[in-house]
């Protein structure tokens, strides 16, 4: 139940790497009616130990019952809120429409905002931004007017600074 | 490498880590997926006792009630697809309660796993959000590790059922190397409480001028009976409890206020709707407790102490949280307390003279029998030491309401799951864990009906039981929902054909007892004791009697109706 008092948070989980570990986390979100934005999962420096990466809107007092409950499954093997104290970063691939008229604009727009372009043919170009999510938005903004055909992101990822 | 890993088999690497881990009970029922385990169990009829039931759903609750009584893990075993879904029930009902159990379920062989293969069924999976944890074992080298595991967690921190997936080819194979057993790094629940924080709850206990504690049934799985009722009684502190805390502390004790919730006494919940301090322990504050969320104890602080983080705060705002054990945090606080003085004997006494003046003579001789007056006679004939468990529905809050219980572990229900079909199998389980004990399931002919067939389990196994059916011919409870609540609509809840139960009983060859007059109770009832073989009591009572006093499902306590004490709220001051 949305109440106004959401704010964005970032959850790290360091899970034992086995068969159904993200079965477990999802099932738990969705019968306890939290709401994922996006999650992301992958390997860490420890052998057997992967990283999920949740972002989420919510309230503090869901955060920290969300953090309780996920504590408690078994294979978590330690819970992390990536809050400001940590580098936010995401990964983006987008697929626009460009053509003779549009392809310099949009070759700028990319080099003025870090965006790598990867291809390019005659009907379309492929980029790809790396960034924190604000700035992946704000490039998706400037391109939705040349038409996103197509455009995959990867869920945020985050690491603590310190510690 | 553990020595002479190889050459062992599978079953026996699960038998020797079922007996490594003090199981010496199985309920459970056989099928094609599980024959190899069963074919050893064979060699251990001396160490492991099998107890055959005659539905799976039985075996669950069975070993679910085995583990309330005998305080370790209750172990059932299941083969695969049907037989494993049957036991669904019996593993939520556990969960609900945090009792450990350890469920078992064969399954179609690994190289047939996601083949749709005959019987096959994701067990973990349909399991996964009812139990604390589960596994399904691949190789004969994770047996070891995945039973130590299971065991460890089922029966440590907030206790819970595990569930183990034994594909047949791991029960066949043998063990090459068997694997260490290493217990999930995860997995450290805090079992001391914060001493600052126990420091303070003293303080506020000690400065509160209308203090009560609610006990719930964390105060039972961690045996934190006695160092409950030194706090007690060291500040004069009245109890009430849970269902689930039912018997943690003495009933006939004078600050005894009973059970609280929505059937429960007026006494209590007007004594925690008054409270200016409560001490909550083991208790997770469900709707049935709580009523109206909004309006719960709103005259008081609430202290918590729970070994699950996660309960703390989830349903009530909480003053002051204590995370850990009710035994360790009430053993320090006890501690705490001792080098202060401040015995409140004002309101000790007042609450004392309410809950004399709320006991009412339930000795009711109206025709049809009342369910009021079986309870007062099971209150003459049932021991201290005796077990009662119970169905879901009316019986079961006449039972929570009217029958005194002194002793933690002689009375057991489905609290969290309300599971109709408990009783009657958790008495089987509950004789086993206490063959010395008479174990009486007080059940409703909906619920008995539902494992009725477990008459026959009774019989094979040799197992006494005596079955007090409270035989209203009505789904009694929901009955009297629709008639509260939907202007007397009696949507399929009339049972006109309920069987004859006592004929049901000697068809069994088993002996039942129909009941029709107040004056046969007492009879019946030393009949049963007196009869070594399980003896089915039918007790026909009255089809709308209603269990009161209640509160509404979304009222607040202090709304209680019915009931033979009218006037509780003018007896408290505030």
């Amino acid at each position: 139940m949305y109440n106004g008092n959401e704010k964005k948070h970032i959850l790290g989980l360091m899970v034992e790497d086995n068969p159904g570990v993200m079965e477990r986390i999802t099932g738990l979100f969705f019968r306890r009616g939290f709401n994922i934005d996006t999650i992301i999962v992958g390997k860490t420096a420890k052998p057997n130990v992967s990283h999920i990466i949740i972002s989420l809107e919510a309230d503090d007092a869901t955060i920290e019952q969300l953090e309780k409950q996920v504590s408690k499954l078994i294979e978590v093997v330690k819970v992390i809120d990536l809050g400001e104290n940590s580098v936010v970063r995401e990964h983006c691939l987008m697929k626009i429409n460009s053509d003779e008229k549009t392809r310099q604009d949009i070759l700028n727009f990319a080099e003025m905002h870090k965006a790598k372009v990867l291809e390019a043919n005659h009907t379309s170009i492929i980029a790809e931004v790396v960034g924190a999510p604000e700035k992946i938005d704000m490039f998706i903004d400037l391109m939705k007017p040349y038409g996103i055909k197509e455009m995959s992101r990867t869920g945020v990822n985050a690491l603590v600074r310190k510690g | 490498m553990t020595k002479n890993s190889q050459n062992v088999k599978g079953t026996e690497e699960i038998i020797q880590a079922l007996l490594r881990n003090k199981t010496e009970h199985i309920f459970g029922f056989p099928g094609g997926s599980v024959m190899p385990l069963y074919d050893d169990f064979l060699k251990y009829t001396d160490k492991l006792r099998h107890v055959l039931v005659r539905h799976e759903q039985a075996a669950s609750h069975a070993a679910d009630a085995y583990a309330r009584v005998a305080k370790k893990a209750g172990v059932c075993l299941t083969t695969s697809g049907p037989g494993a879904t049957n036991i669904v029930t019996g593993l939520m009902s556990a969960y609900m309660d945090s009792i450990p159990v350890i469920a078992m379920s064969g399954n179609v062989p690994t190289t047939l796993l996601g083949n749709d293969a005959f019987q096959e069924t994701d067990m973990v999976g349909i399991t996964m959000p009812i139990t604390k944890h589960n596994y399904q074992i691949r190789h004969p080298n994770e047996i070891s590790n995945v039973f130590d595991n299971a065991f460890h967690i089922a029966q440590t921190g907030r206790p819970g059922p595990v569930f183990i997936d034994l594909p047949k080819d791991v029960q066949v194979n043998e063990v090459t190397k068997r694997k260490k057993t290493i217990i999930h790094s995860g997995f450290k629940p805090n079992t001391r409480g914060h001493p600052t924080q126990i420091k303070k709850a003293a303080d506020m206990i000690l400065n509160a001028q209308r203090p009560v504690i609610l006990a719930g049934g964390g105060v039972l799985l961690s045996s934190a009976h006695r160092e409950l009722t030194v706090l007690a009684n060291s500040l004069n502190l009245p109890v009430t409890t849970t269902y689930m805390g039912k018997g943690v502390f003495d009933e006939r004790h004078p600050l005894s206020l009973g059970v609280i919730g929505m059937h429960g006494r007026k006494v209590a919940n007007y004594a925690l709707a008054n409270a200016d301090v409560i001490v909550a322990i083991g208790c997770r504050f469900s709707d049935r407790i709580t009523g109206k969320i909004s309006t719960f104890c709103e005259n008081g602080k609430i202290i918590h102490i729970d070994i699950d983080s996660a309960e703390i705060g989830k349903n009530v705002p909480v003053a002051l949280p204590i995370v850990g054990d009710a035994k360790c945090v009430l053993d320090e606080l006890n501690k705490v307390i001792a080098k202060k003085k401040g015995k409140n004997k004002v309101w000790a006494e007042k609450i004392q003279k309410y809950i004399k003046e709320c006991n009412c003579n339930f000795d009711v001789k109206t025709s049809p029998i009342d369910p009021k007056k079986i309870m007062h006679e099971l209150n003459q004939i049932v021991k201290e030491d005796d077990i009662v468990t119970t169905g879901t529905g009316q019986h079961q809050m006449f039972a929570a309401h009217f029958l005194t219980r002194s002793k933690p572990r002689t009375i057991i229900t489905s609290g969290g799951s309300g599971t109709m079909g408990f009783g009657f199998p958790a008495a089987i389980g509950a004789k086993v864990a206490a063959p010395k004990s008479e174990v009486l399931d007080i059940d409703g002919d909906g619920s008995f009906a539902m494992v009725i067939q477990e008459l026959a389990t009774c019989k094979e196994e040799n197992i006494k039981t005596t079955p007090v059916i409270f035989n209203n011919a009505y789904l009694g409870m929901v009955r009297q929902w629709q008639e509260l609540f939907f202007d007397k609509r009696y949507a399929s809840t009339h049972l006109k054909r309920t069987p004859d139960f006592a004929k049901v009983a000697d068809a069994y060859s088993l002996t039942g007892i129909r009941v029709e007059k107040n004056s046969e109770i007492k009879e019946a009832l030393t009949r049963a004791y007196k009869n070594d073989e399980t003896t089915v009591l039918d007790i026909i009572v009255g089809e709308e009697t209603n269990i009161l006093p209640m509160f509404g499902p979304t009222s607040k306590h202090t709304d209680m109706f019915g009931g033979c004490i009218q006037n509780v709220g003018e007896l408290f001051d505030v």
